[in-house]
């Protein structure tokens, strides 16, 4: 049996269903010692995650061969956030990389809610070095030295405390800023187990799950072929086969899927009414703001609409969940959910169990860039292994059921009306934004469990319509609706869809992506009816010094203003994420002859303080290079009664074929706080490819993606 | 029965011939470097070597291997292009990798010192989703030239 991981003994509790450690077991505040009267005052002081997670243990334990465990609540998606986490701590305690050993987030650990919306390292990170701060001083004390190994301390040092405020911070930094290589990269490289799909428990069994043919079906009858050793597990239209040779359960759950009947109806809007879909409502209205009711009397009006469909996650690994059934009230799982607390909760909902009883801990799989089919994977385990008691079961999800059960990114339609005076100033900003809610998350919309499974049991769980992230964690469909430029007589409202068939929720940037491609391409728009150069008519109304600097850096590294050879055109495009987060700057280089081709994105970026320069520029080409995916060739496909996108033949993404060059400035942010870099490239890099595609052919084309047929469209249109 | 070497041993395969390759490999055998992404020869993620030539393992059905050698990214670790992967740091959640190492190795065998054009060309049958692309054709470029 293959271990998860390459070294059994740096993961004790991965690997084996039973939890090794008993010192991992959840700890409750009221075990804890309070280190002084005050602590509880200086507790509102903690960075937030700590605040929240005040005792020390949950985030470091010291081992007495000196290896320091660390455990936060955030979780490796790919992004490479648990390096740069395993700096700041390292830096904090004194010691080098080699000490710190990264434990996966689960029940021992702290619950730090979402790996989501480029928070981690601000939360998270600002935690994790308090927490450490607090370590160091607390085996300085002991030691009665500042020379000390936490080797021969370790015995002697309670971190069962809670963590003070007031505990002084190293100044000085030798990791952190520093291009430290990613930690869990050479087991990927070489292919060792790694990931949940490698997951293989003693005596584990392989699940799949036979999803029904469209939404709202419901299971009338079934039969298949059900080979040695299979058996089948229903609970109302839940249907799913388990075994312990995989390849076997795989051909039974086909025989099943072409041998069950359903009753369906058609329940889809029409693929190409999308903009009068997401119109049509019932709609909750967001109002972002709204400075002057009335445009600008007498200035020219310009107006435009844009679009985009819905998208997929389409990570390159189906989802995956174990589970292990171990008594009537407890079941263990993994998962590679983005919140493995929330998701606990969510399952104990979903089936009337006590959460106490609900232990999920974090297992890494393939990129996760929002909220996937993860969760419902771990359900669905968590289901078969009901029907299994004792026995791991491992659920993969099928290629297809990602494609098309996964919640996809919202389609979104945006409305810009803005005045211009005879000067070139814009003088009024109007915008409505029309589009499904941004999350459907285990707990979300009053604590419906949001795990597809659920809807389909003999008692099924209610699945609402996604909601939005509130304005304090940025919006979903409004966020970075409102732009950062100097606009006066704002009225900037966002229309979210209250009911809807199709199943949408958090994917990167969220409402960002289209709101920053609807609001740079309009600002070229504008540009061109005042007869001003698309970078100067920005500067012009931007303020902002960070801004400037990198819409400035990225436009000189590109060339900007120097002569392009026929068909081909520089576009850009300019946002801070959320309106507080990184600021980004992108030119594209757009060639278009028989199709539309990227050769080059040139960016620059402003993350505050830089934890890991060369993780920063990772991420950035990885969010701008999806992000161009999605522009260029990306959306869902569907009838009247199920999408028809559920291969990469039918949904395609962008290829080494087709990928632009990519150069990636990071400006030094000095002393600002470090913000994520993950969702900050998405929206510039389209509104640049869109702003290059018009330069490059003199036709506006607003509607994604701007294949060769979206072109086409526009000609006409103009015509 | 089915014979044929794996990473240069010899093994006997029990297992129903139209078995894809794919899960002999991670069930039976424990190499987990080939991953699964598709099943269905669309993503690169499950690429071995069969006689020398990168294949998914996933639509590759057992029977189909009698006599054959096939080498899995195991059995080819560490390779240069491995080394020139963690020296550019190219990938992000390194799904994709393992495939995409034996697509590079096979091309690198037929084709030493190829440019950027070639191995992205090379590369085509392969799906990156987390836009590290650039990163791995510089990589590989990399260890054609060094090596
Ligand atoms: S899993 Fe074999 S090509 Fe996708
Ligand atoms: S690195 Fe994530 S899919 Fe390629």
């Amino acid at each position: 049996m293959a271990e998860p991981r390459n070294d059994p003994s740096a993961h004790p509790r991965h690997g084996s269903p039973a939890p090794a450690d008993p010192s991992a077991e959840p700890r409750t505040d009221p075990s804890a010692e309070p280190r002084t009267k005050t602590s509880a005052e200086s507790r509102t002081d903690l960075p937030k995650d700590l605040a929240a997670n005040p005792i020390l243990s949950r985030w470091i334990r010291v081992q007495p061969d000196g290896v320091i465990d660390v455990q936060v609540g955030k979780v490796e998606l790919g992004q490479g956030i648990v390096t740069a986490l395993a700096q700041i701590a390292a830096d904090e305690l004194g010691v080098g990389m080699d000490a710190v050993r990264m434990v996966p987030a689960g029940p021992g650990g702290p619950d730090e809610g979402m790996t989501a919306g480029s928070m981690s390292i601000m939360d998270s990170g600002s935690a994790l070095r308090v927490a450490a701060a607090n370590v160091r001083a607390l085996f300085e004390a002991a030691a009665g030295t500042a020379d000390f190994s936490y080797a021969e301390w370790a015995d002697r040092v309670d971190l069962n405390v809670c963590a003070l405020a007031d505990v002084p911070l190293r100044s000085e930094a030798v990791l952190v800023g520093q291009d430290v290589a990613r930690l869990d990269l050479p087991d990927k490289i070489f292919g060792r187990p790694r990931y949940i799909q490698d997951m293989r428990l003693p005596g584990q069994l392989f699940g799949r799950v036979v999803r029904p043919p469209s939404r709202g079906a419901r299971l009338l009858s079934v039969t298949g072929d059900l080979a040695d050793g299979v058996s089948v597990v229903r609970d109302g239209s839940f249907l799913g086969l388990v075994g312990a040779d995989e390849a076997r359960v795989v051909r039974c759950a086909e025989s099943f899927r072409r041998g069950s009947r359903w009753a369906e109806h058609d329940s889809l809007p029409d693929e190409k009414e999308l903009d009068k879909f997401l119109r049509a409502g019932p709609h909750e209205t967001i109002e972002v703001i709204d400075d002057a009711a009335e445009t600008h009397g007498g200035d020219r009006l310009v107006r435009a609409t844009y679009s985009r469909p819905f998208v997929a996650h389409a990570s390159m690994a189906p989802s995956c969940g174990v589970a292990v059934w171990r008594g009537p009230a407890e079941v263990d799982v993994w998962s590679h959910s983005q919140g493995v607390f929330p998701l606990g909760r969510a399952i104990a909902a979903a089936l009337g169990l006590d959460p106490a009883g609900v232990r999920v801990e974090h297992a890494e799989s393939a990129g996760c860039y929002g909220h996937n089919a993860a969760d419902d994977a771990a359900f669905d385990a968590v289901l078969l292994a009901r029907a299994v008691p004792g026995t791991p079961v491992q659920v993969l999800w099928s290629r297809q059921d990602e494609l098309s059960w996964a919640p996809f990114g919202s389609a979104m339609t945006a409305d810009v009306a803005a005045t211009l005076s005879a000067d070139g100033r814009l003088t009024s900003w109007h915008y409505d934004v029309y589009s499904q809610g941004h999350t459907a998350r285990p707990g979300y919309a009053g604590g419906v469990p949001g795990l597809l499974a659920a809807t389909f049991l003999k008692e099924p769980a209610d699945y609402p319509a996604a909601v939005d992230p509130s304005a304090a964690s940025g919006y979903g469909g409004t966020r970075n609706a409102l732009p950062g430029y100097d606009l006066p007589r704002r009225r900037i409202t966002g229309h979210r869809l209250t009911e809807s068939p199709i199943r949408s929720s958090a994917m990167r940037a969220l409402g960002a992506y289209l709101n920053v491609f609807a609001i740079e391409c309009f600002m070229d728009e504008a540009a061109e009816h005042a007869g001003r150069d698309p970078l100067e008519f920005r500067l012009a109304h931007l303020s902002d010094p960070r801004g400037r600097r990198v819409l400035t850096a990225a436009a000189e590294a590109a060339g900007w203003g120097s002569p392009q050879p026929e068909g081909v055109g520089l576009g850009l495009g300019y946002a801070r994420y959320k309106g507080r987060g990184g600021y980004c700057a992108v030119v594209a280089e757009v060639e278009a002859e028989s199709e539309v081709r990227l050769r080059r994105l040139t960016i620059a970026v402003d993350v505050g303080r830089v934890v890991n320069p060369d993780g920063v520029r990772n991420q950035i080409e990885g969010g701008a290079l999806q992000s161009a995916s999605w522009t260029l060739v990306e959306r869902v496909r569907f009838d009247r009664r199920q999408v028809t996108s559920d291969t990469w033949e039918t949904y395609p993404i962008l290829r080494f074929s087709q990928v632009p060059r990519v150069d990636v400035t990071v400006l030094d942010g000095g002393g600002e706080k470090s913000v994520g870099a993950g969702e900050a490239a998405q929206g510039p890099t389209a509104a640049a490819i869109g702003n290059g595609l018009a330069a490059a052919i003199g036709v506006r084309v607003r509607d994604l993606p701007l294949t060769s047929e979206a072109v086409i469209t526009a000609i006409e249109r103009d015509n | 029965m089915i014979s044929f070497l794996v990473n240069g041993v010899p093994r006997e395969v029990d297992a129903d011939p139209e078995t894809p390759l794919l899960y002999v490999l991670r069930n039976d055998l424990g190499l987990m470097g080939a991953r699964f992404g598709c099943g269905l020869g669309l993503c690169g993620a499950c690429f071995v070597h069969v006689d020398g030539v990168a294949v998914p393992s996933c639509d590759t059905p057992i029977w189909s291997l009698a006599g054959k050698s096939v080498v899995t990214v195991e059995g080819l670790t560490p390779h240069p292009v491995q080394q020139a992967f963690l020296d550019e740091q190219a990938a992000q959640c390194g799904y994709c990798v393992t495939g995409i190492v034996m697509s590079a190795a096979a091309l690198l065998d037929r084709e030493p010192h190829p440019d950027e054009r070639r191995v992205a060309e090379a590369l085509d049958r392969h799906l990156c989703r987390c836009g590290s692309q650039q990163r791995m054709v510089r990589a590989i470029v990399k260890a054609g030239r060094d090596g």
